[in-house]
This record gives structure tokens, sequence and C-alpha cells, in this order.
């Protein structure tokens, strides 16, 4: 374990804690103040590395975790990995610091929210710094999963539900789908790890699985990532409290699909499906992000679908400077390098204003109550800071200066009037379609940016509950302080993020570049009167125009019929696939055990027994055989004859006495067989059943004879009598077919290997000590199941569930 | 489940139950060299359980056994775990158990195992399963 391993960990460690923590001091102390501190304290661990990574140096440090299978939890520090991680952890500290405030701590299940949290931040750190493909898709996973229950923290709301519920479809979806992707890479390139992987290209690019294995990584990005057309649940997913909205949905792990593209670009860069898929998804994502944001009502959902459109953006990006590979090395590469270096840098721009615009959303529903825009208004007197910080933010996004959006947009523009000029991946008409689909994008992102500035804050007060509207307190308004005063240092000192994070990040991304050092990457904000410039111009020309007649145009989104967007689309699916599979489940599942108990044992006899019949398994030999004793032979017939009974019994209680006896029968031929491992397990089975067994029969109505038609007892003799065969066969044939050598040998040094004589427990516990582990999680979650089945079933619906 | 009024099983289960734990415990601790171990230790532990409810009723029992069995599941389920990860921590792959041999003063050479504890957890979580679904079963009405 090394203090790295450790560290990444330390979200989940402390998890465990957290639930203490809650119990002991809140409401004393806030529960988050405590949480505030892990964050912040890898934060300041991964600064320290930040020298030696702009370097050029990468740290790898690994700690076998199956090595049978050659997975290891490798950490894999570089400039890529690392800006995330100071991503996750610093934004993850500011939110921490803004939820103690934003959550009561009298009201909140404030143990909850903190343990998802926690459990989130982590996997982000292991997605991001993991090197084996495995490792990262269970941490890619676990993102998911951890998403979907803080989206459903106020599980009582229905919308809630709903949105965890349509974030975990589409995410796992895509999380699967990548997964396979994954196993293609890896087997083509014959490594689990994402390092040897980028240094044994060739192996993938020539491979008949590289488009295959391409689009199914890709749509583990895109569903991740919101895009198009998967970012329906990026709105409904904002149903999470604020500041989750503002890490999660935004800032850190809907950047997780654009860090895997941005990861695997010196595998499948260069080549023209990766260059059209990744510039096409992400430029259409733009654009309906962009104007789909317009129309929103709602500050939340006006910040998720430019989430969603600025999210485009970067991945456009991203797909442009995949060029960069296509060319080897040459003055166009370095043109087209630049598109990527762009990419981070919005990333990490976005990161900012994003996350401080979501927070003041947050404050201004947190003080008025409301998020609507056509209730809200005339804020700015009222709310100075937050009113400040809107435009820091809002500005920033709009792209304009002097804030850090201005610079990353300007090269956007500069990327696709580039990619305009190309003459190679077939481009030549289409080309010119880029920059005017990145301008018309800008256009409506600079509109709903001035929406989202004046029309809450300026024009007339219209609030009309009781509320006093004040400004937030100061606790509050630290972490969105912190992010702008960031949008315009970002502005003034762009080179010194550049050197110390970017460039690092960018020669993950496109190594052979910066080992030949053509890029001259100096960021500066006036670079003449270009045609960057002139563009920008344009957009907040034709943007306040619009804007100011926004009035006269805003019915169009009218004519689109509601019928046809992706989400009634995705509804309707949904209902019926539920209609569907609840039709094939009824004809299956009729709620009788009998019924069940057919299903198992035709199963059985039809695979076991067919197979048996089809190879040929049939052949006894009793050479080896010894002559029965007396003994044997009697506890036999006794055993035949409480099976027997077991038919006849008139009553249950002597049916299960009848069962019960035949079990400890059972348990004397193992004693006699000197297995008294398995005899003992036997018997304390048989003891617990049985008493099971009397507790249900509590419940169960009188036997009586049951009168039933003759097919059905056909079936049920057909099928008792052919297990009852099958099972004799299996038994007698044993003896008959040794396919394999007796395993036993590699246990028999048991007391030298586990120090332990008793070979069964040594097996149990260490030899085979994950199945044992597993089983007792299975055996919980059974018991669980009990519980939960018969406790919680007449809890009505609407009351609180976790009352027991 | 009906008010059971006998004299006679409630005076033995008294002290039946006590044997049972004994051998209970007994079970567990043998398991490491001789027949026994965490599942039939844990399982006739609750067996004993058993017996009690089925002799006084769960309430009475409840009452002077506070244990929410679902927690000990899961506690057993954490320690088993918890072993799994503690190798992680000595740069061994999950799941490595360890043994050594120390000098005791009245029991002399002693084995202490780590796979002890780890079946220190596989005893819980058969213990708070088993009981966990046989009160669920047995409280219903």
């Amino acid at each position: 374990m090394y203090w790295f391993h450790f560290l990444i960990m330390l979200p989940f460690i402390f998890a465990v804690f957290v639930p203490i923590l809650y119990k002991k001091f809140c409401p004393r102390i806030h529960t988050g103040w405590f949480v505030f501190l892990v964050p912040l304290l890898i934060f300041v661990y991964l600064i320290t590395f930040i020298p030696d990574i702009a370097n050029g140096n990468t740290i790898i440090t690994s700690l076998p975790w199956i090595p049978s299978y050659n997975i290891n939890f490798t950490t894999y520090i570089d400039g890529l990995g690392l800006m995330f991680g100071l991503l996750i952890t610093g934004i993850g500290a500011l939110v921490i610091l803004y939820s103690i405030f934003y959550l009561s701590k009298e009201r909140e299940a404030l143990h909850n929210f903190y343990v998802y949290l926690l459990m989130f931040m982590g996997a982000m750190l292991g997605l991001v710094f993991s090197d084996n493909i495995f490792v990262l898709y269970v941490f890619w996973e676990l993102t998911s999963v951890s998403s979907f229950l803080l989206i459903a923290y106020w599980y009582e709301r229905e919308k809630s539900r709903y949105g965890a519920q349509k974030s975990m479809l589409i995410t796992i979806f895509g999380g699967l789908a990548m997964l396979a992707g994954l196993v293609m890479i890896s087997s083509n390139s014959g490594t689990y790890s994402i390092r040897e992987m980028l240094m044994n290209t060739d192996a993938i690019t020539s491979s008949a699985l590289f488009v295959p294995a391409m689009v199914l990584i890709l749509l583990g990005a895109f569903t991740k990532s919101a895009q198009f057309p998967f970012s329906i649940w990026l709105p409904d997913a904002m149903e999470a409290p604020t500041p989750i909205s503002a890490y999660l949905h935004s800032a850190t792990m809907v950047k997780a699909g654009i860090y895997l593209v941005a990861r695997l670009t010196p595998v499948f860069g260069g080549s023209s499906e990766w260059f059209w898929i990744v510039t096409g998804v992400g430029l259409i994502t733009l654009l309906y992000g962009s104007v789909n944001a317009v129309r929103q009502t709602d500050l939340k959902a006006l910040l998720a679908y430019s989430t969603i459109s600025q999210l485009g953006l970067i991945m456009s990006l991203l797909g442009l400077g995949s060029a960069a590979m296509y060319f080897g090395l040459g003055d166009e590469t370095a043109v087209y390098g630049t598109a990527v270096f762009a990419a981070l840098f919005h990333l990490l721009n976005h990161s900012t204003f994003k996350g401080s615009l979501f927070m003041v959303v947050g404050i201004i529903d947190h003080e008025t109550g409301t998020r609507d825009i056509r209730r809200l208004g005339g804020l700015i007197h009222l709310m100075p800071i937050s009113f400040t910080l809107m435009v820091i933010g809002a500005f920033s996004m709009a792209g304009l200066p002097p804030f850090n959006g201005f610079l990353s947009k300007e090269m956007f523009f500069a990327a696709v009037n580039n990619a305009a000029k190309m003459d190679f991946f077939n481009m030549g008409t289409i080309g010119v379609l880029i920059p005017i689909i990145a301008w018309i994008a800008s256009v409506f992102t600079f509109i709903y940016c001035m929406i989202l500035v004046f029309k809450t804050f300026r024009g007339k007060y219209k609030l009309d509950n009781d509320r006093v509207v004040h400004e937030a307190p100061l606790g509050m308004l630290i972490p969105p302080i912190i992010l702008g005063s960031l949008v315009i240092l970002g502005f003034f000192f762009p080179n010194l993020i550049s050197q110390y994070l970017l460039k690092p990040a960018l020669t993950s991304v496109l190594p052979m570049l910066t080992e030949a050092d053509v890029l001259r990457l100096k960021i500066t904000a006036w670079h003449g009167w270009n045609q960057e410039l002139w563009m920008t111009i344009g957009v907040v020309v034709l943007g306040t125009i619009l804007y100011l007649n926004i009035r006269k145009w805003y019915r169009v989104y009218k004519f689109y019929p509601q019928s046809l967007t992706i989400n009634h689309i995705y509804n309707l699916s949904l209902n019926k696939l539920e209609q569907i599979y609840g039709l094939i489940t009824n004809f299956y599942m009729t709620g009788f055990i009998r019924d069940y108990l057919v299903y198992i044992f035709g199963f059985m006899i039809i695979v076991v027994g067919g197979s048996i019949w089809l190879f040929d398994g049939i052949s006894f030999d009793s050479s080896n055989d010894n002559p029965a004793t007396l003994f044997e032979i009697a506890i036999m017939i006794v055993s035949v004859v409480s099976a027997v009974t077991v038919l006849f019994a008139k009553s249950r209680i002597s049916s299960i006495v009848a069962v019960g006896a035949l079990g400890y029968l059972v348990a004397f031929f193992f004693v006699l067989f000197r297995a008294p491992d398995l005899a003992l397990t036997q018997l304390v089975v048989e003891t617990v059943t049985t008493a099971l067994f009397l507790l249900c029969f509590y419940h169960l109505p009188q036997l009586r004879k049951e009168i039933s038609r003759i097919p059905f007892k056909v079936t049920n003799a057909v099928i008792a009598i052919g297990s009852g065969v099958v099972i004799t066969l299996v038994a007698l044939s044993v003896n008959g077919n040794r396919l394999f050598d007796s395993i036993s040998s590699y246990y028999e040094n048991a007391y030298e290997l586990a120090g332990a004589k008793n070979i069964v427990n040594a097996i149990l516990v260490d030899f085979r000590g994950i199945d044992t582990m597993l089983e007792i999680l299975v055996l919980s979650i059974a018991g669980l199941g009990v519980y939960s089945l018969i406790k919680l079933r007449l809890v009505k619906e609407g009351s609180d569930e976790r009352a027991e | 489940m009906k008010e059971p009024n006998d004299v006679i099983i409630r005076s033995i289960t008294k002290i039946a139950v006590i044997i049972i734990f004994t051998f209970a415990i007994n079970l567990f601790i043998s398991g490491h060299h001789h027949p026994g171990g965490g599942f039939i230790g844990g399982l006739t532990f609750s067996a004993g359980l058993v017996l009690l409810f089925l002799t006084f009723d769960i309430e009475t029992v409840r009452k002077n056994l506070p244990l929410d069995f679902k927690v000990v599941a899961a506690i057993g389920v954490l320690i088993a775990v918890g072993t799994g990860v503690g190798s992680l921590l000595f740069n061994e792959p999950f799941l490595t158990q360890t043994f050594g041999y120390i000098e005791l003063p009245v029991f002399g050479e002693t084995e202490l195992a780590s796979a002890v504890l780890f079946d220190v957890g596989v005893a819980l979580a058969v213990i708070g399963t088993s009981l966990t679904i046989i009160m669920s079963i047995g409280d219903d009405r």
C-alpha cells in the first residue's frame, strides 16, 4: 500500500466514519466540516506533484489486487490525470464548503449525503489515476452509482427518482458498452494497462476490431458526458441538490467522458472515423444544447443545457485536435495540436465558471425559493455580490473579456477556422459548415448567458411570496467568489496555468507533439484584428439584437412538435419495454412455488440428464466399491422409509419430521464416510431449517387432500421421477468417468501453507477465501431480502420507508 | 406465536443453551485444526438462540439480548472484507492470509492466524443472517 493509494482510498475510508460523526456531533457541528478536510488534504497533496509533473515526469505505483488475473491497482500520475485530480478535489472542497451552508443540519439526512459524495469523489480519483482498464471500469461504474444515489437524494420526490433512474439507465448502458470496447482493445494489444496500450498502438489500429472498439468506447464517453442524443439525462439530473449539480453534473463527472476521449486519443486519434464521430457529435451537441438552453425557464435547466453545449464544444475540440495525429510532425500538427490544448483549457475554465454559476443559482433558489425565470427579476439591489458573480460567470461563458472564457473561446474559433481549411478526411465542402455551426451555437450561448444575468437580476421585482430576500451568508458566497476570482485570474495569467497544468496534460494526450517541441503555445488576449476576433464581435452584436427582440422570435420553439423530442421517445420506449416485459414475466411467474420448482427441476433434468445422455456419460464402474456393511444398509432402509413417509403424511408436522429425519440420516452417512465437517454442517443446517419450517408452518393453511387434474399430476410425477433418476445416474456414473485428475493434492500441504490442519477449513478461509467472502455477502443480502419482504411490505406509499 | 408454557422444556433449555453455546464456541475455535469452523460454529450458535426463541417468547429474548442481527451480519461481512483489505496494507494481494506462532505463558506455543479473524466474520455473518431470517418470519403475525 503506497501513500498515494491510501489517498485515493481516503474518501472511501472516511465515508465509513461519516455516519458515526453525524450521530455524534449533529446538529451541533455540521457534518460537512469534517468531510471538508478530506478533499482539502488530497488537494494539497496533489499540488506537491505539480513541479515534478510539469518537468515531464510521470509517477507509477502498483499494488497487486488480483495478480493471478493480471489486475493490479496501478496508479499512473501524469499531466492529464493530475489536472483532473486537482479539479476533483479543488472543486470538491469548495462544493462541500458550500453545501455546509446550503443543506440544513437539522432537516437533511447529511450522513447519506456525504457518504455518497465521498464515494463519488473516491471513484472519480480512482478513475483518473488508474492505469488498469478493469480498475478504471469499476471506478467508472461507481461514479454512475453514486451519481444515481445523489440525484435521488430527495427520494420522496417523484421527479428525483425519475431523473436518477434515467441517468442510471443511460450511463450504465454506456459503461457496459465501454467495457466491451475496452476488452476488445486489450485483447488486441495483449495488455490491460492503458500505458502499455499507448506504447503499442499499432496492434490496435491494425486490427479488425478497431472501429467496433472505438464506437463502443465512445458510447461510454458520450453517455457519461451527455453528448447528443444521450444528453437527455442531464437536465433531469438537476433534481439533485444544487451543490451536487455544481460538482457532478457540471464540473467533474460529466467530464469523465472527456477524460476518456483525451486519454485514448493517442490510440484512436489520426483515423478519420474518430475525427468525424467525435467532432460531429461534439458540434451537434454544442448546437443542440445552446439552442435548447434559450427556451428554458428554470435556471438550473438552463445551466444544464448550457453544460451539455459546453461539453459538446470541448468534445469537438478534442475531435478536431485528433487530426494532429494524422500528420505526423509538421506545421499542420501544431495547428491541430492547439485544438487539443484549447479543449483542455476550456475544460478547466468551464469548471470554474460553471461551478460558480451553479452556486449562484443555488443561492438564488435558497434565498427566494424559486428558480423560475418568469418569477424572478430585480434582484440586483438585494443581492449585489451574487449579481457580480453571475456576471463574471455568464460573461466568461459567453466568451467576453476580461474573463478566461474569452481566451478559450477564441482558441475554439481558431480551431474551427482551421478545420474549414482542411483538405483530408473528405472534408472538402462539409468543412465550411464547421465554423458556421460553431458560430451559430455561440450566438445562442451569448443569448442564454444574457438571459441568465439580466432576466434574474434586472427588471421589476415580482416575487410574490412573503420571504425577505437578502444576500446569502458569507460561507455560501466564499466558494463562488474563489471560483469567480479564478475566472478573472485565468484571463490575466493564462500562461502560468498553461505552464504547470495544461502543457503536462497536453503531453499525455499528444505525446509525440511535445517530444518534438513544435508547439509554441503562448496564450495572449490580443492577437490583432483577425478572423476570430471578428467572429466574437459578430456574436456579441447579433446576440444582443436577438436578446433584445427575444419576444418576437421566441415562438419558433413552439413549432417543434413535442412528440419528436428525444425525451418523449425515451419515455415511450421505457413504457413499452415495461409493458412487454411485464407480459413475458407474468406469463411464467405464476406465484406458485410448485411451478417454479417444476422449472428448476425440469431445467436440471434437461441440461444434466441431456448432456449425460449426449456425451455417453452413463457408465458404471463397480470395481472399486466396498461391500456395504449391515449398518449402512440399515441406515439406507430407514432413509427410504422416511422419504416415502413424506409422500403419505397426513399432516404437515409429520412430513416436516420425516424430512428432518432424512436429513439426519444423510448426516450419518457423512459420519460413516469420514467427512466430519460435512456431517456437522448437515446436522446444524438440518436443525435450523427444521426450526424455520416450524415457524413458517404457523402461517400455512391446513394440509388437505388436493383434488387436481390428471395432466397436472402427470407433470409432477414426470418431474419428480425424472430428477430422481438423473441424480441417481450422475451419482452412479461418478466412478466410471474420471475426466480430470483429482485436485485434492493441491490442498494436502495445508498445514505448511495456511498453518491449518483442517484442510476443509483451510480451503474455506484461505485457499478459496474470496469464494467464502462472496458467499457470506450473498447470504447477508438474502437475509436482508427476507427481512425487507416480510417487514416492509405493509408500509404504505409516501410514508418513510426506512422507519424500521 | 402461541404462548408456550412448558416448565420442563424451559428448565432444560436454560441449561442446554449454555452447553450449546459452549459447544458452538468450541467448534469455532477448533475449526482451524479439527472439524468445525466459522460456518458451523455460527450456525450452532444460532441454533442455540433459536431454541431460546422457541422456548421463551421472541420478545423476552429480544429484551435480554438487544442485538440487531442485521447489523451483526453487516459487521461480519465488514470484518471478512476488512481482513482482505488489510493484506493490501502490507503490499500483498487482496485476501492474503498469514499465520504465526507465539509463546503464551499458560497455553504454550499458540498459533495466531489472520484466517481466524476472517472466520470470525464468517461466523458473525452466518449468525446475523440466519437469525434475521428466523426472527422476521417468526415475528410476523
